[in-house]
């Protein structure tokens, strides 16, 4: 049987979402209130299972009183709040948000990007064919996973998951600042070199598909990576007795991928060397 | 947490400067050779991890004994202090003054921001560059403001060994800023701090009183100069006393945001939570701003008791000094105060025989503008990335260590000895009815006697640029440094005060007052402005770390052009802005756009 802890009963704060009246547990950030509510607000560095570092500001909402927009992702709501998601001015942060990523990295296979970018009105083209971006090329070091970080948003969910959030390695860490800033092991050297572990829990929380499976990565790069043809199981990894949920993702009848959901109360998306990459020998067909 | 260090060892030198600071390491498990005990048990846990905040102590440590920071080095630090090498890299990495590639023993900082640049930085950049090229043994950097505005051209020289040595060469010019570079040790003694204050010696001072008059070494001099009369004094006021005359004299931060102090001295004086922390926020890095330095190097005494008094009012028993890196004289001077103060038990376990213990630690900042920003300094010193936190929480409910923190700046700090001594309501009496006391302004530019002025609140500006003898043909004036903004020479009518400035849509800021004769090109000012945003961004955010970028850009396509040709970027320039300061983190991005808007806005930059 699973016992679901109930914890202590929260009070509910009453405050208003676009004017209407709204009821949030105490502790609930604006986000969680807007999506209760059914608002759509956007966001790239929020993530489910860590704590918000609310970096990318795509999530901004107007809060009456307040001198700036404030990020719904890591705000907690209080009661008499006046929030307010949809104003021009909300919207104008959001864009110009959208513009200055979208001319900076490459947001191709970042989900939802290209439909915000439309509903925004965002054109990442007109700062000019000499704005400046991060062009770099892939880095291919290990067999198990690829760091893209031309796609990086710099949203630290990678280098929390790696830190003291989840898996304590503690491998990758921002490095440099400002536009220069980066993921990075220390002194830039290979990931072989590092303390990596290739649990995976960092390709778990990129929100951009800076990190990704090898498998992954050389399909897309063979044109052969098609997300409509696959189909997701969820299993219980059979390596150890702590009983992790493996998601698997399988094209053509191959695991293409392996996931692990962020629901779990034991693991939260969490998985080990073995679980996320060990999966070879199930298809290993010889 | 299991680290991993990788195989770079330290040279001796590097090692012989980590446990310099540090101690000799007492087992294999942080960096010792391994022993039979060593094999028995693991050392480490939380008391290992709680000496984090050395990491940049530690790393100032290597830098300053070998001038960069190797693998190796790195490597042993993290070891002694369990910090992950990944992090500590990223936190070496984010400071200017450190290098983690190999570079010559000297690093010459040749300053090339606002009144440097108006006084010729460029030329003098070129020929010291020319002077010293590949193979001298230097290494020349162009740096933002070095604080010496008043002295403009600026260059600081940092020749690393043991000790360090450092040199300051201002006004420079190329021989003398050569000189400095190949022989800190022989290079001309600085003018005295007293030289940065016009006013020294004049009736009537109160902060600046003392600075050209007393011997900053001496305490006793400090002594016989009034010093320490506002400690006794609060003492017999007792600490809820002084936060009451705090709070009626109407002091407010003198950093640019303005808050009450008495307020913010109250709210962390009442916090339950234990301990307290006290800082000093001494990392001015604002262009333009110079004042801390000339306190520090001045009347250093001054600092370490309004410290004190803090300290004692809100419950602190550790004080910290956030000092700026690039200030080897002030950080001598305060060095030297705190030493004396502490033998003479003005410090200490029990002040004064009050049964009060307080003590100052001064941490000394590696060139980032950002860590001037009260959370981003309270990561620096506990050894992580300079990136400021988000508020709420504020610092008075969960500051430094996570715990209960009053932060102020040195301006803000020695205000309280003169509303001490003096009284609140005496001291409330100078300036005007919601700006009140004395105001420190650093007038730098074209200027006959360029310096650190202080003023009651409610002079004009007028007023300051003729003290400060203003040069004829004035095209501009920047007020409150490079996130404040410029006003025309028609307005110099604007009262100095909070309410006035804003009124005036303007704003104080920090106090900058810089002033721009027509010979200065504007748009390569402005420049010079974005690419200092660009610089000093943390990263942390996108409006801020991508939009100073793009702002940047479009001011170089327009730094040529006037008039339509300039309508599209200004536009994209004024959409970026906007939402840089709407949605931004930190004051940083928020005001990154300010200067350059007002100087579209009020001085028609680009018609
Ligand atoms: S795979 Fe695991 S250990 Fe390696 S960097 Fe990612 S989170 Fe850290
Ligand atoms: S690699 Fe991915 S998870 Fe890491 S910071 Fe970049 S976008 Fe975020
Ligand atoms: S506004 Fe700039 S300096 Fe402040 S947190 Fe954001 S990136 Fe960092
Ligand atoms: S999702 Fe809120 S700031 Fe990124
Ligand atoms: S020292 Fe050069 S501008 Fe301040």
């Amino acid at each position: 049987m699973t016992v679901t802890p109930l914890g202590i009963p929260r009070r509910l704060l009453e405050f208003t979402i676009d004017g209407e009246p709204v009821r949030a547990p105490e502790g609930s950030t604006i986000l969680d209130a807007c999506r209760a509510a059914g608002k759509d607000v956007p966001t790239l560095c929020q993530g489910d299972t860590l704590t918000p570092k609310n970096a990318c500001r795509v999530c901004v909402v107007e809060v009456e009183g307040s001198r700036t927009l404030v990020p719904a992702c890591s705000r907690r709501a209080e009661p008499g709040m006046e929030v307010r998601t949809g104003t021009e001015r909300a919207r104008h942060s959001r864009k110009i948000v959208l513009e200055l990523l979208a001319s900076s990295v490459d947001l191709s296979t970042t989900p939802q990007a290209a439909g915000w970018i439309k509903e925004y009105e965002a054109k990442p083209d007109r700062f000019g064919p000499d704005a400046a971006r991060l062009d770099e090329e892939p880095r291919v070091d290990n067999d198990l996973y690829v760091r893209d970080y031309d796609k990086c948003i710099l949203c630290y969910k990678c280098v929390d998951a790696c830190g003291d959030q989840w898996q304590n390695s503690f491998a990758i860490s921002v490095s440099g600042r400002g536009f220069d800033a980066r993921i990075a092991v220390e002194h830039d050297a290979p990931l072989t070199d590092s303390a990596c572990v290739y649990c995976g829990n960092c390709i778990e929380v990129c929100p951009t598909g800076a990190l990704s499976f090898k498998s992954e990565f050389d399909m897309r790069a063979a044109g052969t990576w098609d997300e409509s043809a696959q189909t997701e199981t969820t299993t219980v990894c059979a390596y150890c007795g702590v009983g992790c949920n493996l998601t698997l993702h399988v094209q053509d009848n191959e695991i293409v991928k392996v996931t692990s959901p962020h629901d779990n109360p034991v693991t939260h998306g969490n998985l080990c060397i073995k679980g996320r990459f060990g999966y070879q020998h199930v298809q290993n067909r010889d | 947490m299991d680290l991993h260090f990788g195989d770079s060892k330290p040279t001796d030198d590097e090692r012989a400067a980590v446990d310099a600071l540090l101690g000799l390491p007492e087992s294999s498990w942080e960096g010792a050779d391994r022993s039979d005990a060593d094999l028995r048990w693991a050392r480490g846990g939380r008391a290992a991890r709680n000496r984090r905040d050395l990491l940049l102590p530690g790393l100032h440590a290597i830098n300053d004994r070998v001038g960069w920071i190797s693998e190796g080095a790195l490597g042993y630090l993290c070891r002694r202090l369990t910090v992950p090498p990944a992090e500590a890299y990223g936190v070496a990495t984010f400071y200017a003054m450190f290098s983690v590639a190999p570079r010559p023993t000297t690093v010459l900082h040749v300053c090339t921001d606002l009144a440097c640049t108006a006084a010729g930085a460029s030329e003098l950049c070129a020929g010291v560059e020319a002077r010293l090229g590949p193979g001298s043994g230097v290494s020349v950097e162009r740096s933002p403001c070095l604080g010496l505005c008043e002295r403009a051209p600026a260059a600081l020289a940092i020749r690393s060994g043991d000790p360090v040595r450092t040199a300051v060469s201002a006004p420079s010019t190329v021989r003398e800023a050569v000189v400095a570079a190949s022989a800190p040790d022989s290079a001309p003694e600085e003018p005295p701090a007293g030289a940065a204050v016009p006013q020294a010696g004049q009736d009537g001072l109160v902060l600046l009183s003392r600075v050209g008059v007393v011997d900053p070494s001496s305490l006793d001099d400090y002594r016989a100069h009034g010093g320490y009369t506002a400690l006794r004094r609060a003492f017999e006021l007792g600490p809820a006393g002084v936060i009451r005359e705090v709070t009626d004299s109407g002091l407010v931060g003198r950093g640019g945001a303005a808050f009450p102090t008495g307020r913010k001295w109250q709210a962390t004086a009442s916090q339950p939570d234990r301990p307290h922390y006290l800082v000093c926020n001494a990392d001015e890095s604002e262009p333009g701003t110079f004042k801390d330095r000339v306190i520090l190097e001045g009347d250093p005494y001054a600092l370490v008791e309004a410290m004190t008094i803090a300290a004692y009012a809100t419950g602190a028993h550790h004080g910290h000094v956030y000092l700026r890196g690039e200030y080897p004289r002030a950080l001598r001077r305060l060095e030297h105060a705190i030493t004396q103060a502490r033998a003479r038990g003005f410090l200490g376990d029990d002040v004064l025989g009050q049964g009060y213990a307080f003590d100052i630690e001064i941490r000394r900042g590696a060139g980032a503008y950002i860590c001037g920003e009260e959370t981003a300094l309270f990561n620096s010193i506990e050894g992580y990335r300079g990136e400021p936190r988000s508020k709420p929480p504020f610092p008075v409910e969960k500051g430094l260590f996570g715990k209960p923190t009053v932060e102020n700046n040195v301006e803000t700090l020695v205000n309280v000895l003169p509303i001490l001594t003096m009284g609140a309501p005496a001291y409330a009496a100078i300036g005007t009815g919601r700006s009140t006391g004395p105001k420190l302004f650093c007038v730098s530019g074209s200027v006959d006697r360029p310096g650190i002025y202080e003023l009651p609140f409610g002079a004009t500006l007028g007023d300051l640029l003729e003290l400060s003898g203003v040069r004829p043909r004035l095209r501009a004036v920047l007020l409150g440094g490079a996130a404040g903004g410029f006003v025309r020479p028609d307005e110099l009518d604007i009262p100095l005060t909070f309410e006035g400035t804003r009124e005036a849509g303007t704003t104080l800021g920090s106090g900058v007052v810089m002033a721009f004769d027509d010979t200065v090109p504007l748009p390569r000012l402005l420049l010079r402005i974005a690419e200092f945003f660009r610089d000093e961004s943390c990263g942390q955010c996108v409006p801020c770390r991508v939009g100073t970028v793009r702002q940047q850009e479009a001011l170089h396509r327009i730094a040529e052009r006037t008039g339509a040709a300039a309508a599209d970027d200004i536009a994209l320039l004024r959409e970026v802005g906007r939402a840089m300061r709407d949605a931004s983190i930190c004051g940083l991005g928020q005001t990154a756009w300010n200067a350059v808007e007002s100087a579209i806005d009020r001085l028609g930059a680009y018609e």
